[in-house]
């Protein structure tokens, strides 16, 4: 017995391709790049583990009464909430891009 | 003869009544030196802020410490925290209410359990009242005055002015549910006890 030949399957019974829409890639970018983006900014200010600052205390001390009194400095120090705020932002765009997505269309008989 | 001893003794009288008088002493600093820290818990990290605009005057005499008095008042609009939005939250109407209650005020008549620590320097409590937010309550506050003769001129770069500056340094804890700020609200996240922290200093320029 010759086994039967093998028939090369039809185009439509191929299973589909997985590609991923550009928008999709480009937000999952965005949002990985802002999170990379927020967590370098507060770690070069510092890795201020406390709440953001835009006027930062100095102290100082009065040489003839020896009183430490503080004097504000204006610039910015990011803190946690920055930090926390920044990451929720880049994982929500990350996450959006898993959102809506179809599956894979059934095999066609 | 007689008369002579008689003008001796006002004249030396007249200086030694001069010398020992209390004296008033000026807390608005020339300097800006002065200011109140406070210290409230919260999530994350204590608020520290500071409160800058201080006025007052106080009457101390060395010779007499425990009868000195004097009233500290404080511009609650200068309350300042590192974070600009939460400074206008403190002193916003739901917390300070700066702008319907525009001071902050200490007033007292005498001082209790004075203890000289050095010379020139003492300990004691100051017994008065405290008025925050238009609330006033009387508080005991642990104090100590420093007494720096003749400094005046010299901080102020004006030596020849002579004149004495008094610095009174103290640390006290107050409830601001008492003071009806937010009472029984929020203290998971911020913490019912505010605690308050002093340096000061007053001139009393030569008379």
């Amino acid at each position: 017995m010759t086994p039967a030949p093998t028939t090369p399957p039809t185009e439509s019974a191929l299973p589909p391709e997985k590609t991923i829409a550009a928008w999709r890639i480009l937000l999952r970018g965005a949002g990985a790049f802002l999170m990379l983006y927020i967590f370098c900014v507060w770690a070069a200010k510092g890795y201020h583990r406390g709440w953001s600052q835009n006027q930062v205390p100095v102290k100082q001390v009065d040489p003839i009464t020896e009183i430490e009194f503080v004097t504000y400095e204006k610039r910015f120090v990011p803190g946690l909430d920055y930090l926390g705020g920044g990451l929720i932002a880049g994982s929500v765009i990350f996450a959006a891009t898993f959102l809506g997505r179809r599956g894979p269309k059934p095999a066609q008989a | 003869m007689n008369t002579v001893l008689r003008t001796i003794a006002f004249a030396g009288f007249t200086i030694v009544s001069a010398v020992a008088a209390p004296k008033a002493y000026d807390f608005k600093d020339p300097k800006g030196v002065n200011a109140i820290q406070f210290t409230l818990d919260s999530v994350l990290e204590p608020i520290v802020g500071t409160a800058s605009a201080v006025e007052g005057t106080v009457t101390f005499d060395p010779a007499d410490v425990a009868a000195t008095k004097g009233e500290i008042e404080v511009e609650a609009s200068s309350l300042k925290v590192p974070n600009a939005k939460m400074t206008e939250h403190i002193i916003g109407a739901e917390w300070i209410d700066a702008g319907k209650h525009e001071d902050i005020s200490f007033e007292f008549s005498k001082l209790e359990s004075v203890k000289s620590i050095g010379e020139g320097k003492w300990s004691a409590v100051a017994a008065g009242k405290f008025t925050l937010k238009g609330v006033s309550k009387d508080v005991l506050v642990p104090v100590t005055l420093s007494h720096l003769e003749g400094a005046f001129g010299k901080r102020i770069n004006k030596p020849e002015l002579g004149g004495d500056l008094l610095v009174v340094r103290g640390e006290f804890t107050i409830q601001r549910g008492d003071f009806g700020i937010q009472p029984g609200k929020n203290e998971d996240k911020v913490a019912p006890a505010i605690q308050l922290t002093f340096a000061l200093v007053g001139g009393a320029p030569k008379a």
